[in-house]
């Protein structure tokens, strides 16, 4: 499979009065055509934000892209002018955003909203543009979609608004969509069902995913590779079943440790991370996971590390990576 | 209960069970139905939102009761009626034999001593003009528990590091707070009344992952230390398994299944708790890869006007013919497996 989006080097800031703050500090990852890609992390980890600098989406001021390169099919995104930007996003990229209820436009009709895409990107016109609507609306499971055209968002659930944002995401069959939380406002039944529909769609079209979120069981059921975050950068990347079986940093591990699981009868307490994420207007030397950390040695105060690798296509940001084998090491 | 269970129930928490033998609530064929209205100067009510329609349930001492359920399913609604902060519509709510719903509001106020709640929103649940040290003390004073006021600066204090904040945070006000030490207040304002019973509405819901576990170990310190009883109102299924000894599981007013934890979590059997727990994925891509998915179809009909019969049934696997008519009895399928299904 050929690659289809090339992140490297990015950097994101804020400039705010408190200090500028370093929101993705140098990430570089990449995603192949028809791939799932999850970006997992805590709050104010950069995930979101990284997303959104993809699409260059970030609101200036206060932020900016201030660094890196982002390919996406050759192309880097970061040189384009505004108008050949705007031919990418919705075409090309499209993106499904966590709240379907502030994400539609709440005094626009569902047909309107989706048919704006078709009519901007393919030229398509009213009658063609109607059809296509009443045809991705019907392949994302909302039911009468010729009657839905003519309602309003408020008319419809959340996990039906969300549907519709899939059907407008799909609309000009884009070769990669990123979905940021996109289940996290949903019931759970609900929450199966959207996941399950973006994975059949994506599959059926080809589609490559990013997945932001930071339910680590979703990255299990659907992502092929993981990216974990932390301070604005990824300290951790591989494919699912080695990032979850054999996590190769001491915030892969903790983060493991802290969800308990439903499938198994309850074993100990739980372990989880003390301390609060770092501030990150004011990251000093060293790894930033640090004052959290368990395995921490010296040279972690003064030097961060870089995401070398492990294991082929496994990498970790850590100097002790290769001595995490005794997880917990007494303390609990 | 076979003995051998029992034990495996109880793995490493100081085992309740033996002691669990008195009910200290009883909720019997609980209502809640919120009119309708429609028209400003004369409203009329044009229907009614049946938030519980008849649940029995019982808590027993020292025992953590687990309550889950999707949006509107109404668990809230139910430890909100159980606080008397809904005047239910019918049905009982024992509290050691004294019916809640039937006393005047002067003879609740012991009660609400006894009974106390955390909210699952840090932020809007704490006065943000009040210090920490003012929101500690303040229900001190309207219960008259401590006169002295050197003695309630004393006990807030110990309150404080009981939920493992420094002293210094009484003198903060909550916006100086970050979330995680924002419910720690939230939990030292319900201890502050010595409370037999604290229902938590979604107490670790509103947190991100590594302080979701701190505020989980928190609670379960606090409940073997001072031998409280939990009401533990959440949607998250792992939570409840990690810290609930039995579950009940809502769906649209009704309760439809209520049994021991591993019990519920291994052997589910009303066909709405099987969709939920397979529903939830699990964090390892492995076993994911193994497991069958089955999707639920359809979505929570409206609580205004349910479906006839049993609430489920448009959404059920199972359904035949008689669950649109005949609404199914709750009844004990096996000691303690309680299911509100007539297929199973």
């Amino acid at each position: 499979m050929s690659t289809l989006l090339e992140i490297e080097e990015l950097q994101t800031q804020f400039f705010t009065s408190a200090g500028t703050v370093k929101a993705v500090d140098g990430i570089s990852y990449t995603v192949d055509e028809g791939e799932t890609v999850a970006v997992v992390g805590e709050s104010g980890c950069g995930k979101s934000v990284s997303a959104l600098s993809i699409l260059r989406l970030v609101a200036d001021p206060p932020g900016k892209v201030v660094g890196g390169k982002i390919r996406f099919q050759g192309r880097d995104l970061l040189q384009l002018s505004d108008e050949q930007m705007r031919d990418v996003r919705g075409n090309d990229i499209a993106m499904v955003f966590q709240e379907p209820m502030t994400s539609l436009n709440p005094v626009l009709t569902i047909g309107m909203q989706i048919t704006e895409t078709l009519q901007h990107h393919l030229g398509m016109s009213d009658e063609e543009a109607n059809a296509r609507a009443v045809e991705l609306l019907g392949m994302v499971g909302i039911s009468e979609p010729q009657r839905r055209l003519s309602q309003y968002p408020h008319h419809l659930s959340g996990g039906m608004r969300q549907r519709v944002m899939i059907a407008i995401a799909l609309a000009c069959e884009p070769k990669l969509i990123i979905a940021d939380e996109p289940t996290t406002a949903l019931d759970v039944t609900i929450q199966a069902q959207i996941l399950e529909l973006m994975k059949n769609l994506t599959r059926q079209f080809g589609v490559a995913l990013i997945v932001i979120t930071h339910n680590l069981g979703v990255v299990a059921r659907y992502a092929d590779r993981v990216n974990v975050m932390y301070a604005g950068k990824i300290i951790e990347t591989g494919s699912a079943a080695d990032v979850y079986h054999s996590p190769k940093h001491p915030y892969t591990l903790a983060l493991l440790k802290s969800v308990p699981r439903l499938d198994l009868p309850r074993q100990a307490k739980l372990d989880p991370v003390e301390g609060q994420p770092p501030d990150l207007a004011r990251l000093g030397p060293g790894c930033p996971f640090r004052p959290r950390c368990r395995f921490a040695i010296d040279r972690c105060a003064t030097e961060n590390p870089k995401l070398e690798q492990v294991n082929p296509g496994h990498l970790s940001a850590c100097w002790e990576k290769n001595n995490l084998t005794s997880p917990g090491t007494g303390v609990s | 209960m076979s003995e051998a269970t029992m034990v495996s129930t109880a793995a490493e928490t100081p085992s309740p069970r033996a002691a669990l033998q008195e009910n200290l609530i009883e909720v019997k064929n609980l209502k809640m139905h919120f009119p309708v209205t429609e028209g400003i100067i004369v409203p009329k009510v044009v229907a009614h939102v049946k938030a519980v329609d008849g649940i029995t349930f019982n808590i027993k001492k020292g025992e953590t009761l687990g309550l889950v359920g999707e949006s509107g399913c109404g668990k809230t609604t139910t430890g909100r009626c159980i606080l008397q902060l809904e005047k239910a519509t019918a049905g009982d709510i024992l509290y050691q034999g004294v019916n809640l719903n039937k006393l005047r509001n002067k003879e609740m106020v012991p009660y609400r001593q006894k009974i106390q709640v955390i909210f699952q929103d840090p932020y809007s649940s704490l006065n943000p003009r009040m210090k920490i040290h003012d929101i500690l003390t303040e229900p001190m004073r309207v219960h008259n528990i401590i006169s002295d006021s050197a003695a309630r600066d004393r006990r807030v204090l110990e309150l404080l590091n009981v939920c493992g904040l420094s002293a210094r945070f009484a003198d903060r006000y909550p916006h100086e707070m970050s979330g995680g030490q924002r419910q720690r207040v939230g939990i030292a304002r319900a201890l502050a009344m010595d409370p037999e019973f604290i229902v938590c509405d979604e107490a670790v819901s509103a947190h991100v992952v590594s302080i979701q576990a701190q505020v989980i170990n928190l609670l379960e310190d606090l409940r073997d230390e001072f031998g409280l009883t939990y009401l533990f109102i959440a949607h998250d299924l792992s939570v409840v398994r990690h810290l609930c000894h039995r579950v009940a599981v809502m769906y649209l007013g009704k309760m439809v299944e209520l049994a021991d934890c591993d019990e519920l979590f291994d052997n589910p059997i009303h066909p709405y708790t099987k969709a939920l727990l397979n529903a939830v994925p699990i964090p390892d891509p492995t076993l994911e890869a193994k497991r069958e998915h089955k999707i639920i179809k359809g979505e929570i009909p409206s609580p205004i006007n349910p479906p006839p019969g049993c609430v489920f049934h448009p959404r059920c696997e199972i359904a035949v013919d008689g669950c649109s008519k005949t609404i199914p009895e709750f009844r004990e399928l096996r000691p303690g497996h309680w299911v509100a299904c007539t297929e199973v």
